[in-house]
């Protein structure tokens, strides 16, 4: 097959992987040689139509697999077209785009063919070529075997930038009707083998003093789950998340709703579930990881263990206490204020930072962009005092509902402004 | 006493910190000063150079500088004076300086956040070509910043691309980076960049692939990527193209009937 035609079959094969991540590395360029840099803030070179960033050379080696799990358009029962890249394809494929500043680097995926241990030998070694042979100092993200020896597993944190093993389903009994070949306590095991390496070599460069220290994925591991392919409520979905955020400090859980995917599994639902369910599990996972939010907080907001899907999982939560409102914009300790629907962290510190020098007034917020409609009923300004009863009143939840604005919220990718 | 200062260059921050110091140093008002760069027609050129004082000297929050050298990248034609006019405010008021909700301030933030925008739009969307030259290979790119970002941003694609031969081109100024040393000239034409590259042609067909018809969300697409960049991206020319075509294909998939499962693969048998 010629390399264009694989090229398109092995790219909309890794499309189902939500992350595109090429933030949060170490810092390094090419100034003393190579092919590349590094600076920290990841930069999405380009944005398809359906409003992905794309940062990343995002591919797999192929798209055989041995396994047979239902949701993956890979799956070996799956009648699809297989093709397989050699190594030296995806180097200069990766090469190429990377030096006319079409991407960030690459993201490497495969289905497992043969063996773990034999494909995530393959995979290590696109990545060692790429920083051996030319240089290369972009980023790389791996996908990472959890059954692969454990030699494999330190040589890929070696080379790549973020490795990441999915564990695609919230519970253990949908993995093992949807997922039959893959094995939670393996996925767990390598995941706290990385998140030991990675502590380790963090650890090893803030003492290492002037000596290299060895690099270990700086940019730290990650996670991915299918949201609808089974009935795990946002409950058991977030709590599987704070879970693993707790336990093995990964970086990110992305949420990739259920895409129908062509010759979809017949175990699988027909429709796909609303995107906006996503959306709003992303902005959960936001509260809990930089606004002080516990699982059950966020879900209080709801029902049922599933969030609202109307209202942002913040203001949910807000309709859901408001005796904890109004809140005295010049008072009230940044805890709180953080509570407040449409006020987000980096509007909070400027915030107190405005009220060391004057009485901040919510004239003021706007000039914050701070979205007045939505804050007003929850603040007391010295220019503002929402009207007597409007805090406890039954109209409040739909006065704030304007379904115009709702859907101007519709996320870029991760941008997500609370 | 009406002053005029001319900086020697459109983003000349330390022209204007030096200006600023002398006329702070000799009480000139902010009213009665006009800020010019080289490009100004020259009948705005009226007043006297500032007279010569002892500088003041500048005590502000470090903040503030460095919101003041992005600002001053800014497009705006009143960038010098507006940020001349919070120093001098700021000398009797001093917190006017780290208000974040001051209406100037508020107007100074948004001038910097618009170039550290326009920056990382220039380092997302600038596409190089490459050419072979007597010299080598030379990757040479066409792109239209918005404001005077090109040499506070050439130093980017040095760090990144030290190992090649590279020019940016813009309509006001270009970096060029001979392996060695960067260098600025005046502005080109577009009609200066090659017109095309050979993996232009893959990338379009990653950019095709790599989307996926289910999720169509346009305006996020052209929230991130302003139809402006579109003109110089290579791959933007299909999007019509992709979005034409995503809803057929996701009717395509929904309404795909299960099919009994295929014959599973062996394993141990590798796809070629
Ligand atoms: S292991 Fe499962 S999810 Fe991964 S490629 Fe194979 S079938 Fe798809």
């Amino acid at each position: 097959m010629e390399l264009r035609a694989k090229l398109a079959l092995l790219a909309d094969a890794a499309k189902y992987d939500a992350s595109c991540a090429s933030s949060g590395s170490e810092k390094r360029d090419s100034t003393q040689g190579g092919l590349g840099s590094t600076e920290g803030m990841g930069i999405c070179h380009a944005y398809a139509p359906d409003g992905r960033c794309i940062s990343l050379l995002k591919l797999l080696l192929t798209n055989a697999c041995i396994f047979d799990c239902a949701y993956c358009i890979n799956r070996a029962t799956s009648n699809i077209r297989r093709a397989r890249f050699t190594v030296d394809e995806v180097v200069r494929l990766t090469l190429a785009f990377y030096r006319r500043n079409y991407i960030e680097g690459l993201f490497l995926s495969s289905g497992i063919i043969r063996s773990a241990d034999y494909t995530m030998e393959q995979l290590i070694r696109v990545a060692r070529t790429l920083r051996e042979q030319h240089g290369f100092l972009g980023y790389i993200h791996l996908k990472t075997i959890p059954d692969a020896a454990p030699e494999l597993l330190a040589e890929a944190g070696r080379w790549a930038d973020r490795l990441s093993i999915n564990v695609e389903l919230p519970q253990i009994a949908s993995l093992k009707e949807l997922a039959p070949e893959k094995d939670l306590p393996a996925i767990h095991g390598a995941m706290g083998e990385l998140s030991t390496h990675i502590a380790d070599a963090k650890e090893a460069r803030r003492t290492a003093g002037r000596a290299a220290p060895p690099r270990f994925a700086p940019a730290g591991q990650s996670t991915q789950m299918i949201i609808g392919a089974d009935n795990s409520t946002d409950g058991q979905i977030l709590g599987t998340s704070d879970g693993l955020y707790k336990q093995f400090r990964l970086r990110r859980v992305y949420y990739s709703a259920y895409s129908p995917i062509p010759d979809a599994s017949a175990a699988l639902p027909p429709q796909p579930p609303p995107l906006l369910r996503e959306h709003r599990l992303y902005q959960a996972d936001w509260l809990l990881r930089f606004y002080d939010f516990t699982t059950e907080e966020i879900l209080s907001g709801g029902e049922d263990g599933m969030l609202d899907l109307e209202a942002d999982p913040k203001l949910a939560w807000a309709l859901k206490h408001r005796d904890d409102f109004p809140l005295d914009l010049n008072k009230a300790p940044r805890e709180a204020l953080l509570r407040v629907p449409g006020l987000g962290a980096r509007n909070v510190d400027r915030i107190l930072e405005a009220r060391r020098h004057s009485r901040v007034k919510l004239a003021d917020l706007a000039r914050l962009r701070v979205p007045l409609r939505k804050v007003a009923p929850f603040l007391v300004a010295p220019d503002h005092r929402p009207p007597p009863g409007q805090i406890d009143a039954t109209g409040l939840r739909q006065k704030l509902l304007n379904p115009s604005a709702f859907a101007a919220a519709q996320p870029a990718q991760l941008s997500l402004a609370l | 006493m009406r002053c005029s200062v001319t900086l020697d260059a459109p983003a000349d921050y330390g022209g204007w910190r030096r200006a600023a110091r002398d006329l702070l140093g000799a009480g000139i008002r902010p009213e009665e000063v006009s800020w010019h760069t080289p490009g100004d027609a020259p009948e705005l050129f009226a007043g006297t150079a500032p007279p010569a004082a002892r500088p003041a000297a500048l005590s502000v929050p470090r903040d503030f500088l460095e919101l003041a050298e992005l600002a001053v990248r800014h497009s705006d034609g009143e960038r010098f004076a507006l940020l001349y006019s919070l120093l001098w405010d700021g000398r009797r008021d001093p917190g006017l300086l780290r208000n974040p909700a001051e209406a100037r301030m508020v107007r100074l933030h948004a001038m910097a956040r618009a170039v550290r925008r326009d920056a990382h739009k220039m380092h997302a969307f600038v596409r190089f070509r490459e050419i072979d030259t007597p010299e080598g290979e030379r990757s040479v790119a066409w792109f239209e910043p918005e404001h005077h970002i090109v040499e506070a941003e050439a130093g980017f694609f040095q760090r990144r691309f030290a190992a090649l031969r590279w020019s940016i081109l813009t309509p006001r100024r270009c970096a060029h980076w001979d392996g060695e040393a960067l260098g600025f000239t005046d502005g080109a034409r577009r009609a200066d960049a090659p017109a095309g590259d050979a993996a232009e042609d893959l990338w379009r067909t990653y950019f095709a692939s790599i989307f996926n018809p289910a999720r169509l969300k346009p305006d996020a697409m052209r929230a991130e990527m302003p139809k402006k960049y579109w003109k110089n991206l290579p791959e933007a020319r299909i999007i019509p193209e992709l979005m034409q075509g995503a809803e057929g294909r996701l009717r395509a998939m929904l309404g795909q009937e299960a099919k009994p499962p295929a014959r599973r693969q062996k394993p141990g048998r590798d796809a070629g």
